[in-house]
């Protein structure tokens, strides 16, 4: 079976590169061994911490101090700033609408009450340019009856810290009340698969009822798995802005833009293999010619060019034992030195440097083997080393900026 | 601890590498619809750990998981989960199978029974009187419609009408027909049969064939399940070892039990095997795509299918074979329905008690099937047509019906070089069964 591209990994990077090269014309098929980390993520994406927030240093200047070989360097800023205009855009096409601006930093509301930055958040969710000058005076947090995971008590006295009045309630709908016999199961994500569609209108209701006196609603983001339209439909029918403040995950949001990525993939015809796992690559002089799953067994898959989007640890893109830290199916050179005592600090809370950790690879994100350059493969995301994203509050920046550079890249080949 | 113990430390299940990051939740069909099941992560590895330490942890709620393994597809760390759970089930389960899951577990012998007399008992299954009598007394869901039971057997019919023509081919396959084709829908075999004839490969059937044992797993007859795989891995063996053929399903579900349920619930090891037991359609594409073979389709066919997915094909992973094929039928116009199970899970949504949950489950994919409004569904597996045409106005196909249809029998046989002698088998098809 024979590709124009192959990319390993099904997450944020390995998506955005495939639906680039789909829309290009390209044939191509992303093999992900099971769902990837964007279900963990609250709905915001980040670029590079606070850079480009009001008062902070610009974009530029932020890049410029990070380190050589940081992915955002090695597209270099001239670069970056025409992919970060196309971001909004790009995403736009798959159904997905960002609020926020290309180089500007703002703040995003955490489970907990507390401001952070972001960058692109979707745009049915809590961001502020200054959490001193929010958006309402009085606002009420209207938590679903009975949902543990969603704490309105602290994110109440969070923002009343920023001058704010904040009243608390619940609601409630015929729909969940089978979940709430649960101990275990009455999930953010599994709500949001009962209430949908001929609920809304209830919920609508009893935000409208709930809220008296305030100019402003947070609800949990337990609505609109499957796309933003349920949680339009809301807000057109409440009198006032509503806006979706993350749970603990996995998250709702993270999963809509899973969903809808992998959607705007296929209806390119993009070939996914879900749930399917790369055992093998077979790799000739400075070129990989072949990979084989587990489940397609001896059909190998075959590309010109490969794109490896496996993240980091969690994502299995490498992986460590007792002795090393190697990239598990090709044996790629890895950026971690021999030396295990190095591989942390005992300071838990200082910069670790194992989270840097990834492939070696050049300036134009090829991986090497044994020293030698792969010239038809590309690491992109978290695998393609040198971030802490912990750290810089970079993932999903780096994410999205090395998979539209190297997707460009293939294109122009 | 040294690299290797750390390897050696993780079971077969991967239990240990459960992270309890909760994705499986988000793709069980079961949860959203059912708050009696625990979920696949307290249900799997969370609950195993309390089974480890004593089986009275052991929860019966475990029963409504649907095997459909959507948790394991998701997993990003490899667990088995719904390994782990059926597992549990035949370990520590301590209800026994009442009459009426031994009734749907021995499909084999009630479909030996039923095609006997099929006019008589399709009638009879038909009757409003008999399914309220069936759902009073034997807690069969009234509402639903048993597929109807064909006079003449498929094995029986190959026996008589296609036996001696498929020796004379050089290049062989082994069909395991399974009982849905045997007892209710032979046309399925008979297209198949044709269509391979016409590629140049002729069919044979395994020596001995017993049901695969989805069923019986399903119902907890695992005495009956292990029984009737060792009779059939016996002849996967001699097929495959001695005779050097693959062997070929039209169904996922008996195509996946062989392959994984086999080794991972039966303890029935198929190591020897296991790569040669393959759907149909995989087989058929290989040939294709290889250039080993050729497939001519008759012009003119107007179609819009929507595929649907069937949760063991998307565990096989095996869903683009069928694709692929049916988008080779010129004139057909190809939809893929978004991934949502239909609920039916094989004998769990003909029980009284499933019954609702069943229809929750499939209300998604009947809304989006609605919404496409196609002229035909296609699916590869039986259940998951009974289920669609059920509960849709549609009819639905399997991928390898709908190949046989649009195949131009005299101009593949040409194409591949095949003698004058092979008789194209081929019934009408597309009636309800």
């Amino acid at each position: 079976m024979k590709f124009d591209t192959i990319i390993i990994g099904g997450g944020l990077a390995g998506l955005t590169a495939g639906i680039r090269l789909l829309r290009a014309g390209q044939r191509v098929a992303i093999v992900s061994a099971g769902q990837s980390a964007l279900h963990f993520c609250s709905g915001s994406f980040e670029l590079l911490g606070e850079a480009g927030a009001p008062g902070k240093e610009s974009v530029e200047d932020a890049m410029a101090k990070l380190p050589v070989g940081h992915p955002y360097r090695k597209v270099g800023y001239e670069r970056v700033r025409k992919i970060l205009g196309e971001v909004k855009p790009f995403f736009a096409k798959a159904g997905i609408e960002l609020s926020g601006e290309p180089e500007k930093a703002n703040y995003r509301l955490t489970p907990i009450g507390l401001f952070r930055p972001a960058w692109m958040t979707l745009s049915d969710h809590l961001t502020v340019e200054n959490p001193d000058k929010l958006p309402f005076r009085k606002a009420a947090i209207i938590n679903v009856r009975g949902y543990l995971d969603f704490y309105p008590h602290f994110i109440a006295s969070g923002l009343r810290k920023h001058g704010v009045d904040i009243i608390e309630g619940t609601f409630d709908t015929d729909g969940i009340d089978h979940l709430r016999k649960s101990s275990t199961e009455m999930r953010s994500t599994t709500i949001a698969r009962v209430i949908t569609r001929g609920q809304i209108d209830t919920i609508a209701r009893r935000f409208n009822e709930k809220s008296q006196g305030c100019d402003a609603i947070l609800a949990p983001a337990v609505l609109g798995i499957y796309g933003p339209e349920d949680v339009a439909v809301l807000r057109e029918k409440v009198d006032k802005p509503v806006w979706l403040v993350p749970t603990i995950p996995a998250n709702v949001p993270g999963v809509r833009t899973q969903l809808m990525l992998a959607g705007e993939f296929k209806s390119h015809g993009g070939v996914l293999f879900l749930g399917d796992t790369v055992v093998k690559g077979t790799v000739k002089g400075r070129r990989i010619e072949s990979v084989s799953t587990y489940n397609l067994g001896d059909t190998a898959i075959s590309a010109d060019n490969y794109i490896l989007a496996c993240g980091s640890f969690f994502s299995h893109g490498i992986e460590a034992n007792m002795e090393r830290v190697y990239e598990p199916i090709f044996g790629l050179d890895v950026n971690a030195p021999a030396d295990r005592t190095k591989w942390y600090d005992k300071d838990l809370y200082a910069p670790q440097p194992y989270m840097t950790y990834g492939l070696i690879t050049d300036n134009a994100f090829h991986p090497s083997l044994k020293g030698e350059t792969i010239d038809n493969a590309y690491a992109v995301g978290a695998l393609a080393g040198g971030v802490d994203h912990l750290k810089e509050q970079s993932g999903a920046g780096t994410s999205i900026v090395s998979a539209i550079y190297v997707a460009d890249k293939i294109l122009k080949s | 601890m040294n690299p290797e113990e750390q390897i050696k430390a993780c079971s077969p299940n991967n239990f240990e590498e459960c992270i309890k990051c909760t994705i499986c939740t988000v793709y069980c069909p079961v949860t959203a619809v059912n708050a009696d099941f625990p979920g696949p992560k307290q249900a799997g590895p969370d609950g195993e750990r309390y089974r480890l330490k004593k089986p009275l942890f052991y929860d019966e709620a475990l029963k409504y998981c649907l095997n459909c393994k959507r948790c394991e597809v998701a997993c990003p760390n490899n667990v088995k989960i719904g390994d782990i759970i059926q597992a549990a089930r035949i370990k520590y389960s301590t209800h026994r199978p009442t009459l009426r899951d031994t009734l749907l577990a021995n499909t084999d012998f009630v479909g030996t029974m039923a095609s006997a007399f099929a006019p008589v008992v399709n009638f009879t299954l038909g009757l409003g009187v008999v399914k309220k009598a069936m759902e009073a007394t034997l807690h069969i869901a009234s509402q639903r419609q048993f597929p109807a039971y064909a006079g003449q057997r498929f094995d029986r019919w190959y026996e008589k009408e296609a036996t001696g023509l498929q020796r004379q081919f050089a290049r062989r396959v082994c069909y395991f027909h399974g009982c849905y084709v045997n007892y209710n829908y032979p046309a399925l075999g008979k297209g198949l049969v044709t269509l391979l004839n016409a590629m140049g490969y002729g069919v044979e059937l395994l020596e001995r064939e017993r049901c695969c044992g989805v069923a019986k797993i399903a119902n907890k007859c695992i005495k009956e399940a292990k029984r009737d795989g060792a009779v059939n891995l016996a002849s996967i063996r001699r097929a495959v070892l001695d005779e050097d053929m693959d062997v070929i399903t039209t169904s996922t579900t008996c195509c996946f039990t062989m392959r994984d349920e086999y080794p991972h619930l039966l303890e029935l090891p198929n190591d020897d095997v296991r790569d040669h037991i393959m759907t149909a359609t995989r087989f058929i594409y290989r040939l294709v795509d290889s250039g080993a073979a050729k497939l001519v389709f008759k012009p003119g066919m107007h179609m819009r299918v929507a595929y649907h997915v069937p949760c063991h094909m998307r565990k096989l992973g095996w869903e683009i074979y069928s694709a692929e094929l049916l988008k080779m039928i010129p004139g057909l116009e190809y939809l893929e329905m978004p991934q949502n199970c239909c609920g039916i899970a094989g004998t769990y949504g003909f029980k009284s008690e499933n019954y609702k949950y069943s229809q929750g489950i499939g209300h998604e994919l009947f809304r989006e099937i609605r919404k496409a409004n196609p002229d035909i569904v296609a699916t590869d597996c039986e259940t998951c047509k009974w289920q669609i045409e059920m509960s849709t106005p549609y009819c639905v196909m399997n991928p390898v019906a709908i190949l046989a249809e649009a195949l131009d029998f005299e101009a593949t046989c040409k194409a591949n070089g095949v003698k004058a002698d092979a008789r194209d088998f081929r019934q009408p098809a597309n009636d309800k069964k």
